[in-house]
């Protein structure tokens, strides 16, 4: 749907202020940048900070713990599966490394694994590479350009992303290993867009200090999973993939490692056993439970999966209190509402505009701040841009990269957008896009060392179910590396404790069987939820009632 | 079924009439749902009631698991679109191809040599291409798909690299294709083949690996782990920022914390 007549008489504004912004763009004249103490007082409109937002966990680890409803409700559902109904002597698969997920993480966990000499299971819940990794778009963040830029820079840069609070052993793998990261894609053949002489382009992303966003193109997540994807598959002797065969609960030993893993064949509903000498959790993020009912930019499988398993067997959580909303998620046309704007759009000079086609916030603050001060403009500010279907977000202008860069360049820069805005109709080379704050990431998950540990022996966890790297809130660009940079270090790490930590033991699920007594003792209501909930379930309510002899638990049979 | 009768065209059904305002009919699998006119494929799927396992994937066009055929009751033509990228028209007759089999070659990437000769060794089938461009008609992202397989044939791995580039390897091209290839592997060989050896290396990328390596840093990041956040925070407030206009060589003035070499 190309823009309507009221809202193209509103582009009129911000054309009428663009040749002067453009000017100070060009002069090096920015929009101030906040304060940290300005920072700080605007977060009180960032979806977080409401309170009536979060509510206690009564059971597990991290019983007491405040933190978004729609996880809290995850974490007190029952599971799908009655332990003494599954018969563990009955073992379907046997390998060393059974690796749950097969995004980002889990495909680069998958290759380093096999490397270091392990047979390897990838269960995945959808197909091999179906991923928020997949969806990712502005870029990949690495120290690589050693005459501007060092971990050192990019350390501070992903601390104060975090408002300091990042565990600092994280930081300093994540930034240190980042180089190497890099390396590794760069020979595995992704399509790095690079200048002729090879030194790969890179671009500022918010809260950077230096320009070290790597991209491809604007589908950078897409270049790196599909890559990863084909290289897993050049391993069919060690490594096995099972797709539409998600794990819905871990299984431990009697050693109280972690060996193992119930899975669930979407299409025959059967309920499958692994044993495994290491398990690693790589199922990503939750942006499919929309926390306080906002739209989403992630995979449909995004239902934090990881999170329900992990913390049964025992591992904790940490900074799951915070919640990433990216500031630019579409809000026009309604058929891509929720839709990724990449932060790349304001990396290359694109202003942030309210109604009357001024500026209020620098485009370039972190995340939390800038969705914050989106938040603003459009509530108690009434300054935002009202949408057809009731809705209000603010301009995002990216005529300006043209106009900056020379024409052509947001056509060559981002392709995809181009592509998908012109089936609707709108230039966005010629026309601003009209953007709000969407839930984006989960900066927060299971408690992992440097070596993506967990507390239970033999399991092991990485990219954006673990929690830590980003502290309470992720820079663009981090989450890329952080699956890269992780996902390796736990295949190497699962690979090593099944050759040489593992020890045998006969199988159990009495966690499960305590983690129901413990919701039965908190007095929580049995009212047949179970978790994790696997696929959101978007289908028509009208029919759901008609829906009258098929049995649900959660959103499937 | 005989070549006569594949010709035939089916009796047209009556044009459905509108059941109420804003609600259109398509037909899913060739059966009748009634369905806001703004949604997407796929959201009208759901609305319809099912609740999609396979053919669904990031539903923002990029991960190619809902690739979707679909004709009108009047004309020959078979259109096609990702379910999460198009927005539903009135009696549209609609199936979902979320899998296809394709074949992919495994191989060694190290080893192989950035030529046709290798595509051609992987894939024989390339040479099979009669010219037809179905395939380039049944992408949704509109990909000169015979464009790079032409590409491909010649032994332009560049060129076959940069033009698939979009490539949501979705699989409709190979779904249709009369020569049975899986242009969609063809062309993730070829860039992969293009960025490993023929695009010139990021000699800066090495350099910095090589300096973690060595571990140039672990001195200055332990002081930083060190450091209390109020410290911290004095550091990360006095941080030179790299102008947004900078050109590509800009130095900072402070280098102390920069690989010596």
């Amino acid at each position: 749907m190309p823009y309507t007549p009221e809202l193209r008489e509103l582009i009129k504004k911000v054309e009428k202020t663009r040749p002067a912004r453009v000017g100070q763009k060009r002069a090096g004249q920015e929009f101030p940048a906040m304060s940290l103490a300005e920072r700080e007082a605007i977060l009180k409109y960032h979806p977080d900070f409401k309170e009536d937002g979060r509510t206690e966990i009564l059971v597990g680890p991290s019983k007491g713990y405040k933190i978004a409803k729609e996880y809290v409700s995850q974490l007190h559902a029952q599971s799908r599966v009655n332990p003494d109904s599954l018969d563990l002597s009955r073992v379907d698969y046997e390998t060393d490394v059974l690796i749950i997920g097969g995004g980002g993480a889990g495909s680069s966990a998958a290759l380093l694994a096999q490397q270091n000499g392990a047979k390897v299971l990838v269960a995945t819940k959808l197909r091999l590479g179906d991923a928020n990794t997949m969806m990712a778009e502005g870029g990949i963040q690495a120290a690589t350009k050693s005459d501007k830029d060092s971990p050192y820079y990019h350390y501070l840069d992903a601390m104060g992303g975090g408002h300091f609070k990042n565990d600092p052993d994280l930081v300093e793998t994540l930034v240190v290993e980042a180089p190497k990261a890099m390396a590794w894609l760069e020979k595995l053949g992704a399509m790095f867009t690079k200048f002729e002489d090879g030194r790969m382009k890179s671009l500022h992303g918010g809260g950077t200090s230096r320009k070290r966003m790597h991209y491809a193109g604007d589908i950078t997540g897409a270049e790196i999973m599909r890559t990863l994807r084909d290289e897993v598959k050049n391993h069919p002797d060690d490594i096995k993939i099972l797709e539409f065969s998600p794990a819905v609960e871990l299984i431990l030993n009697d050693q109280g490692a972690c060996a193992g893993a119930v899975l669930y064949n979407l299409e025959t509903e059967e309920y499958l056993m692994v044993k495994a000498k290491a398990v690693i959790l790589a199922t990503g993020g939750s942006g499919r439970l929309h926390v306080q009912d906002f739209m989403t930019t992630n995979h449909y499988g995004a239902t934090g999966d990881g999170l329900v398993l992990g913390y049964r067997a025992g591992v904790p959580l940490k900074f799951l209190h915070t919640v990433q909303y990216h500031p630019t998620g579409a809000v026009f046309p309604e058929q891509a509402e929720g839709l990724l704007i990449t932060e790349k759009f304001r990396g290359s000079g694109a202003n942030v505009l309210n109604i009357d086609g001024e500026q209020f916030v620098y485009e370039r603050e972190p995340r939390d701040v800038e969705a914050a001060a989106f938040i603003r403009e459009c509530t108690e500010r009434a300054k935002g841009v009202p949408t057809p279907t009731g809705k209000s977000g603010v301009w995002l202008d990216s005529p300006m990269i043209d106009i900056l860069k020379g024409e052509g360049t947001v056509r060559k820069e981002f392709p995809g957008k181009w592509i998908l805005f012109h089936r609707y109709g709108i230039d966005i080379a010629k026309e601003p896009m009209l953007v709000f704050p969407t839930l984006h990431y989960q900066n927060g998950g299971l408690e992992i060392t440097s070596r993506t540990e967990t507390v239970r022996p033999g399991l092991f966890v990485a990219g954006e179910a673990t929690g830590g790297i980003h502290g309470e809130n992720r820079l663009m660009g981090n989450s890329l590396l952080d699956v890269v940079v992780f996902g390796r270090i736990a295949g190497c790490a699962a690979a090593e404790y099944a050759r040489s930590k593992y020890k045998d033991g006969a199988l159990n699920l009495d966690h499960v069987r305590a983690y129901h007594k413990a919701l039965a003792a908190a007095r929580l209501p049995l009212d047949g939820r179970v978790a994790p909930m696997i696929l959101p379930d978007y289908s028509n309510p009208e029919v759901r009632k008609k829906q009258l002899t098929t049995k649900y638990l959660g959103t499937l049979r | 079924m005989s070549k006569q009768e594949t010709k035939t065209k089916k009796p047209t059904p009556p044009r459905a009439k509108k059941k109420e305002a804003g609600l259109v009919p398509i037909f899913i699998m060739g059966k009748r749902y009634d369905v806001p006119e703004s949604l997407t494929i796929q959201k009208a799927l759901e609305y319809a009631g099912y609740l999609l396992v396979r053919g669904c994937g990031c539903r923002g066009g990029i991960c190619g698991a809902c690739g979707t055929v679909y004709r009108y009751p009047d004309s020959y033509r078979i259109e096609v679109g990702l379910a999460c990228q198009t927005v539903v028209q009135p009696d549209m007759y609609i199936a979902q191809i979320p899998f296809f089999p394709g074949n992919k070659a495994v191989y060694d990437l190290e080893k192989l040599e950035p030529t046709g000769a290798t595509l051609g060794a992987l894939y024989p089938e390339i040479f099979k291409c009669v010219g037809c461009a179905t395939c380039t008609r049944s992408c949704p992202m509109d990909i000169d798909v015979l464009g790079y397989i032409s590409k491909a044939i010649q032994g332009d791995v560049a060129a076959a690299a940069e033009n698939s580039f979009d490539c949501v390897m979705c699989g409709l091209c190979s779904a249709r294709c009369p020569a049975e290839e899986v242009q969609y592997n063809v062309a993730i060989l070829a860039r992969r083949l293009y960025a490993r050896h023929l695009a010139p290396k990021a000699k800066h990328v090495a350099k910095a690996a090589q300096d973690v390596e060595a571990k140039k840093f672990d001195k200055t990041l332990r002081e930083l782990k060190g450091k209390s956040v109020d410290e911290l925070k004095k550091v990360y407030k006095a941080l030179e920022i790299e102008p947004d206009m900078a050109e590509e060589f800009w130095v900072p003035k402070d280098k102390s914390n920069l690989s010596e070499d």
